[in-house]
Formats: structure tokens, C-alpha cells, sequence
């Protein structure tokens, strides 16, 4: 059986993930995570809520203080690095409730993240053009932006640093159709420019649309994975594993 | 604990003595209130900065009234033992001071981070007996004296009232600097970095942020104010071991009313409980040391947030 | 803060160790020092069970000791009514400025409660300042103690002895049967989780205020036995070093323990007598121990013991 942990395209992985365990305090939530993920590449993270997805990207940007095994990133080893030293590598996260900052105006919560690596982030106009929302709302409040709104400027503001490894969890969570359908257009448009992007996504048809690759996770560790491609060759199997 | 007010001050004493209503003229009422300004200006520094850090760290820095005292004597050190006068006192007590609290911070306070918000309290509580238990065995418990520098010397004639100049100084650039942390913290980008990781800490890590070193900073930062609130108070109220436990009750008591979530708000209440401080002075001297206290409960009656505040 | 099993054979025999401790002590130590250490343990435990058992941290209980003294002084001297009238009176009085100040601070939660405290006892203090019968910075001196018990001379020190040994393991006794009672389940789930309870359906604000209360009765009735043992109240009975001095008790010996208060006051008054000659060092000292203890050690000794021999004390 093909080993789809691994991606196809040459070069070395942006993320290598080895033998990754994490804990909670006393709960043990990851048994060995296996996975890399190639330069320019789009892979989604799928399985039931609680099988560990939050905690994987959690661990490889470093909020997840007791972790043990081999996290790669860009080629740096990181199992026990801190957060910051990790996000300077140039991996920026994008959390599950996009964690937009009441108290700073829009403008200041795109400025916040600062630039990891000078030159390779996009400019400012650049963002603006992809996310027109934000420019009308730049002098508002970070909380009264809408749902969908919050979620582009969480995506916007990490696209500034320079940082081109994305992690991006539940990015359609809680929106409408139509800003599903936007929210797809723009990280199809990030993937043409290169940025390589790591998704946590329960909306397996959305992801379908912008993913090049499945891993399906269950109780901490990796089980299955498949390209894009075979999405509908795996639809029972998925149904399976996710219970729906 | 020993009142804020020492018992014998040559123009309070004459003030009280003139105390009956018809008597009170509007430079007593002017001289009054600007004292009662005065003790607001050190409320509204010091709470300032116990609200900066609260709002970082989460945690009450009980030892906030020490580094007021240790602000004080530094300035009392510099002259007497460099020879450097006031103005130097305020610029590097605060500096030095700080760096006391960065050092206070990363030994100690650091620790204690993950832990019940009461052990805060405990450990700050702690390291201020000490400060205040080390100054007092090398200097006792009388007061030092501290000069009022030259250029602020004599009155300020205002017309339809006479009032020193120092303690006018003392009101306008208190005022002037909470305003400039205020609008710091609001309106800059460190501000926006302090807001941000007061709100979501590890969020702004995954950024990239040393958040850690902005606790320090913060911490830092927050005591350095209290030193500043220290060097001003030095040459009015004299400088003593026990001046900085003196001011913490009160200065509890003003977050208590004015909430810890908010810079203004402390601020605010700082300065305006000063002055209903300094006004009860006049009308009612006897409960002039508590006015503050009892406002504090008729507030807490109504709203035990405080005025301004978030919940703890 | 800490986690019990239910009140078992550990209790018992330490029980029976204090009590055997306190009929010898007299042989080995001064028996003045020994009641001061009692009074102060009395007042620990009271201050142990808003702590320990509430969670509440009360940093100016020194209003509730001092007042329970000047009241007592005064009943005592002034009035010259017997000595069970003045402790009953300094407790009921300490015990209703409980009621009062618990029922404008048990609002506010945990760190603004702290903070409450610290001021109302700084009110307190300058009330005490200022209040003639208290008789300002001189204190009431040379307080008499007559019982009202016939052929009780409480001016013979092995009878004071005894009495305020009696009224203290009466009270240790009053405050272990109000922990293992369902009333203190109650007070400790509301400690662990003010919020489930409520959702219970436990007005969570009246218990804690009777446990204020409770606490602050207890710490006037010290205070009130203080008197007797000294003959006098003053000043520094409500002032802010006797607020924190009670925390550092408690926190050495062990908080949310039974036993601990009273291990931890012998330990600091131990340190205040032998280290005496240094005067203000103690202070500096004291605040050191404070800071080792909350960050190194923080069980306390009876709380470490009884971690480690898996028993609850």
C-alpha cells in the first residue's frame, strides 16, 4: 500500500512530523503522529472531533508545552523549541477561533504579527486586494467584525510576516456558502503564489476543492491518507472514520 | 500601620485650626484641594502601574508600595551620597528601580505564573515585607527630610490664590505622564503588542513574540512608575521605610472602585478620590483617612466590579 | 489547595499528641509564651478556615484579633465584668463586624476579596486610632481577669494556664467538627467550584459569609484571650504587621490542614523570640521565609507531613 503520510513532490518536506506525542497535563492526546508535508503543497488534516487535530498543529508551532518525538520545520528541529523561536522559522497559525483581538482596531491586529523573514511576506496592498472587506473596516474594532470577516483578517495578518508555511485550522467553520466559496478562492490563490499550507478542516467537500492531499487521524495518531484525487474512491471509508 | 498624614505639619495645622465653615476662604479651599490633588496624583501613578501589571501578569503586586519606598530613597541616595539632585532622581530612580523589578520578576514572580492568582498576592506580599524589613533595619523608622529642588521652590502666584510651585509641578506632570503612558498603551504599536498579549499571550507567542521578555518589561515598567510616584512624593512627604505600606492600602482600595481592567479608569479615580480626600480634609479632618475606604464600600455596595472594571 | 481524605486515625492521634503536648509544655517551656502561642494558634485557625476551607484570603484579619481585644479590655476594665463576659463580648463584637464586612467584600471575588480586606482593616485601624476607649497609641492597660466561675483565680498562672488551654482546644474542637461537617463539604465544594454549586442550587454567598463570619468570630475570641494572657490591648493588635504575621503562620505550617495553623504559629513565634536581638532583621526574615514558602514550599510542614504519609491532617 502506497505510504500517503509522504507526499510525491521533490525536494525536501516543509514539515516533517516523527513518532510526535503530546499531553494535556495528564491526558495523552497524540501516540505517534507520522507525516510530512512537501514544499507548496496543501494537505488536510480530517477525522472526529477530539482524534487530535487542534493538538497537532498546536504542537508544531510549540503551544503545547509536554510534547515529545521529531518536528521538522524547514529543516529545523523544533520538539523543544518555543513558540516564538518556532513561528520565526516562518510557520504562522492560523487558530480555530481566529483569535482576533477585542481590544486592538483591525488595522493594528493585521500590523500585529511581526515580519519573520523580511521580503517574502505579501505587501500590504497585495492582502488588501485579496481581502477588500478589510480595507473598508480597517479603523473598526476587532470584535465587530462579522464571522467570516474575523476569519479573512486572521488569514491576512499572518500573510504579512513573510512566514510561507500556513497552518490553518477550521478555516470554513461557522460561515456562510458564499464566504466558504471566497475563503476557498483566496487559499487557492495563496497556493498558486507557493505558500505551502497545513488545514484542519471538517468540511471535507470544501477542502476537497483546494487540497492536494487527505490524512485522516483518529485517537492521536495518523490512519489512513489519500490523494485528492481518490476523494470520492474513499467516500465510504471516510464516512467510516468520521461518523457521519 | 502608621496614617499617610504625620500628625504636625506647620499649614495643615493652621488650616484646621481656621476649620469652621464661614472661615474657609478659597485660598484655604484652593490649598486644600491641591493637596488633596497631590495624594491623587501618587493614587493615580501607583495604580496605574499595579493596573498595567495586573493586566499582563494577572497578578496583584503587593509589593508595589516597596518599590514607591525604594523609589523615595533612591533619590535620597543619589543626592546625599553622589551628589546628584532631582532631576537626575527622576530619570534614573525609576530606571534603577526597574531594573530591580526585572530582576524581582525573572527570579521570583516568574514561578509563581501558572499558579492560584492568590499565590501572587502571597509571594508579592512576601518580597515586600522584605524590602521594607531591609530599609527599615539600615535607616530605622523616622523619616528622612529631602529637598525640594531650586527651580520649583516658592509660590506660584496665581491671583486669587497663592500655591507652591512644587506641588503644582507635582499634579501637572503626574497628570501629564499617565496621560503619556495612557495614550503609549492605546495608540502605539508596543501598545497594541501589550494589549494584544494581555488579551491572548500564547496566541501573540505563535506570532513570534517574546512574550515572556514583555512580562518582564511590563513588570518592569510597572514598578519603575511606582519609583517615579516615589521621587515626587520624596521632597512632600518625607522619606521613610514604612511610607510605601502607608499607600497601598489606599491605593487598593482606589482599584477596588475604579476596576483593574481599565488604564484610564484607574487613573481617573486615583486623582478624583484624591481630591474628595483633600475636600474632606476641610469640611470633616477626623475622617479624612478613611473617606477613601468608605467610598470604597458604599461603591462595592452597588457595583462589586468597581466603577470601570472587568471581573477579576 | 489541597485534597482530603476523610477525618480518619491521623487526626486522632495527633489530637491526642497536642493535648498531651499541652499538659507537659509548662515543664519545658515559660507558660506565658506558650498561651501567647495558643492565642495566636486560635487566631491562625480561624484564619486557616476562610483559606484553607473557603478559599478566601483574608490579608487584614488583624481588625477582627484586635478588636475582639479592645473590646475585652474594655468589658473587662472598664465595666469590670468577668472574664467570660469579656471573651464572649469580644467574639460577638468581632463576630458582627464579621457579618459586616463579610457581607460588602464576599461579593467580590478572589484577588478585589483580598484587596477589601486590606482596606476595611486600614478603616478599622484608624477607627481604633482615634476611638477614645481604646485610648489611642497608650492602649488599655493593666485589664484585670476575674472568672465568673467561683474559686477560679485566674491571677495564679498554672490556672490561666489551663483555662486558656481549655478554651483553645474547646474552639480547635468547635473548628474540626465545623470542617468535617456536611456545612464544611459545602464550603469546600464551593471552593473547588463556586460555580457548580451554585448550579446546584447552594446560595453559595450566605454560606461564605456565615464561614466570614464564623472565621472572624473565632479571631475576636483570640484576640479576647490574648487580652487575658497579657493584661493588655493596644495598637498593634489591629495593625498591618499582625495581618500579615497570621498568613505567614499559616502558610508555614500548612494551609487547608487541621494541625497546621498551630504548628505555624509555635514555628513563627519560636523565630520572633530567638531571633529578637536582631530586631528589624526578623521583619526581612520573616518576609524571606514568606517568599521560600510560597514558591518552594507550599504545603506547608504539616501539609508536606501529611503528603507524605498520605494522611490527613
Amino acid at each position: 500500500m502506497l505510504d500517503m503520510t509522504r507526499g510525491e513532490t521533490p525536494g525536501p518536506s516543509h514539515l516533517a512530523v516523527s513518532g510526535l506525542q503530546a499531553w494535556y497535563g495528564e491526558s495523552h492526546i497524540l501516540h505517534g503522529v507520522d507525516f510530512d508535508v512537501r514544499p507548496g503543497e496543501l494537505v488536510t488534516l480530517l477525522g472526529r472531533n477530539g482524534a487530535g487535530k487542534t493538538t497537532t498543529l498546536k504542537s508544531i508551532i510549540g503551544l503545547v508545552r509536554k510534547r515529545a518525538g521529531s518536528v521538522k520545520v524547514l529543516g529545523a528541529q523544533t520538539i523543544s523549541l518555543a513558540p516564538e523561536r518556532i513561528a520565526r522559522l516562518g510557520v504562522a497559525l492560523c487558530p480555530e477561533e481566529r483569535g482576533i483581538f477585542a481590544s486592538l482596531t483591525v488595522k493594528e491586529n493585521l500590523f500585529l504579527p511581526p515580519v519573520v523573514a523580511p521580503g517574502k511576506g505579501l505587501a500590504i496592498e497585495r492582502i488588501l486586494t485579496l481581502f477588500p472587506n478589510l480595507a473598508e473596516r480597517m479603523g473598526s474594532g476587532g470584535s465587530k467584525l462579522s464571522g467570516g470577516e474575523q476569519q479573512m483578517l486572521a488569514i491576512a495578518r499572518i500573510l504579512r510576516t513573510g512566514a510561507r508555511f500556513l497552518m490553518l485550522d477550521e478555516p470554513s467553520e461557522g460561515l456562510a456558502p458564499v464566504i466558504i466559496q471566497q475563503i476557498g478562492a483566496t487559499i487557492r490563490e495563496l497556493k498558486k503564489e507557493g505558500f505551502t499550507i497545513l488545514m484542519v478542516e471538517q468540511n471535507f467537500r470544501f477542502a476537497a476543492s483546494i487540497a492536494d492531499r487527505f490524512l485522516v487521524m483518529e485517537h492521536g495518531k495518523i490512519i489512513d491518507g489519500f490523494a485528492a484525487a481518490d476523494l470520492e474512491a474513499n467516500m465510504d471509508k471516510l464516512h467510516d472514520y468520521l461518523g457521519v | 500601620m502608621r496614617p499617610l498624614y504625620p500628625r504636625a505639619r506647620g499649614d495643615d495645622e493652621s488650616l484646621l485650626a481656621m476649620n469652621a465653615l464661614a472661615h474657609i476662604t478659597t485660598q484655604q479651599l484652593g490649598q486644600q484641594l491641591l493637596i488633596g490633588l497631590i495624594n491623587g496624583a501618587f493614587y493615580a501613578l501607583l495604580s496605574l502601574g499595579l493596573a498595567v501589571i495586573f493586566g499582563m501578569l494577572s497578578i496583584v503586586n503587593f509589593a508595589h508600595g516597596a518599590f514607591f519606598m525604594v523609589g523615595a530613597f533612591c533619590a535620597v541616595f543619589m543626592l546625599k551620597v553622589l551628589g546628584l539632585g532631582y532631576w537626575w532622581a527622576l530619570v534614573f530612580a525609576p530606571l534603577a528601580v526597574g531594573l530591580l523589578g526585572a530582576v524581582t520578576e525573572r527570579l521570583f514572580i516568574r514561578h509563581i505564573a501558572g499558579l492560584d492568582v492568590l499565590y501572587g498576592l502571597l509571594l508579592t506580599f512576601g518580597l515586600a515585607l522584605v524590602m521594607q524589613g531591609v530599609f527599615q533595619s539600615q535607616f530605622g523608622s523616622s523619616a528622612m527630610s529631602y529637598p525640594v529642588p531650586p527651580a520649583l521652590q516658592g509660590p506660584l502666584n496665581l491671583g486669587f490664590m497663592i500655591l507652591p510651585i512644587y506641588r503644582v509641578w507635582v499634579v501637572v506632570f503626574s497628570a501629564v505622564v499617565c496621560l503619556l503612558v495612557w495614550l503609549a498603551i492605546e495608540r502605539t504599536k508596543i501598545g497594541a503588542l501589550l494589549r494584544a498579549a494581555t488579551e491572548n499571550p500564547s496566541l501573540v507567542r505563535a506570532f513570534g513574540v517574546d512574550v515572556p521578555s514583555m512580562i518582564t518589561l511590563t513588570y518592569a515598567f510597572g514598578v519603575a512608575l511606582a519609583a517615579l510616584a516615589g521621587v515626587l512624593a520624596a521632597p512632600i512627604l518625607g522619606v521613610q521605610p514604612q511610607m510605601g505600606a502607608n499607600i497601598i492600602a489606599v491605593v487598593f482600595a482606589v482599584v477596588v472602585v475604579g476596576g483593574m481592567g481599565s488604564i484610564l479608569g484607574s487613573v481617573i479615580t486615583g486623582f478624583t478620590l484624591g481630591l474628595l480626600e483633600g475636600l474632606t480634609k476641610v469640611f470633616y479632618p477626623e475622617a479624612s483617612n478613611i473617606v477613601v475606604f468608605v467610598i470604597m464600600a458604599v461603591v462595592l455596595l452597588v457595583r462589586p466590579a468597581g466603577l470601570f472594571g472587568r471581573a477579576a | 489547595m489541597s485534597e482530603e481524605a476523610p477525618a480518619g486515625k491521623a487526626i486522632l492521634v495527633a489530637s491526642a499528641i497536642l493535648v498531651a503536648a499541652l499538659i507537659v509544655a509548662p515543664f519545658f517551656a515559660y507558660p506565658p509564651f506558650v498561651m501567647q502561642a495558643l492565642c495566636f494558634a486560635l487566631f491562625a485557625c480561624a484564619f486557616n478556615l476562610l483559606i484553607g476551607y473557603v478559599g478566601l484570603l483574608s490579608l487584614g484579619h488583624a481588625m477582627f484579633f484586635g478588636m475582639g481585644a479592645y473590646v475585652c479590655a474594655h468589658i473587662a476594665k472598664a465595666w469590670g465584668l468577668p472574664a467570660e463576659v469579656a471573651l464572649l463580648g469580644g467574639a460577638g463584637v468581632a463576630a458582627t463586624l464579621g457579618l459586616l464586612s463579610g457581607a460588602l467584600a464576599i461579593r467580590s471575588v478572589g484577588i478585589y476579596f483580598a484587596m477589601i480586606t486590606v482596606a476595611l482593616s486600614q478603616l478599622v485601624y484608624f477607627f481604633c486610632v482615634q476611638a477614645p476607649f481604646t485610648h489611642g497609641e497608650d492602649g488599655i492597660q493593666s485589664v484585670p481577669t476575674v472568672s465568673l466561675i467561683p474559686g477560679l483565680d485566674l491571677t495564679r498562672p498554672m490556672v490561666l494556664y489551663a483555662y486558656v488551654c481549655a478554651i483553645f482546644l474547646a474552639a480547635f474542637f468547635l473548628v474540626h467538627r465545623t470542617v468535617n461537617s456536611p456545612f464544611g463539604e459545602l464550603m469546600k465544594a464551593i471552593r473547588d467550584n463556586e460555580m457548580r454549586a451554585v448550579s446546584l442550587g447552594y446560595r453559595a454567598h450566605q454560606y461564605k459569609l456565615a464561614a466570614f463570619t464564623l472565621s472572624a468570630a473565632l479571631a475576636g475570641l483570640a484576640g479576647a484571650l490574648k487580652v487575658l494572657v497579657e493584661q493588655n490591648a493596644s495598637l498593634s493588635d489591629v495593625d498591618f504587621s499582625t495581618s500579615g504575621g497570621v498568613v505567614l503562620m499559616t502558610l508555614v505550617g500548612g494551609m487547608g490542614t487541621l494541625f497546621g495553623p498551630i504548628v505555624g504559629a509555635l514555628v513563627v513565634m519560636g523565630m520572633q523570640t530567638y531571633l529578637a536581638e536582631y530586631g528589624q532583621w526578623v521583619t526581612v526574615i520573616q518576609g524571606i521565609v514568606f517568599v521560600a514558602v510560597v514558591l518552594l514550599f507550599r504545603r506547608g510542614i504539616v501539609g508536606e507531613l501529611a503528603h507524605w504519609g498520605g494522611w490527613s491532617l
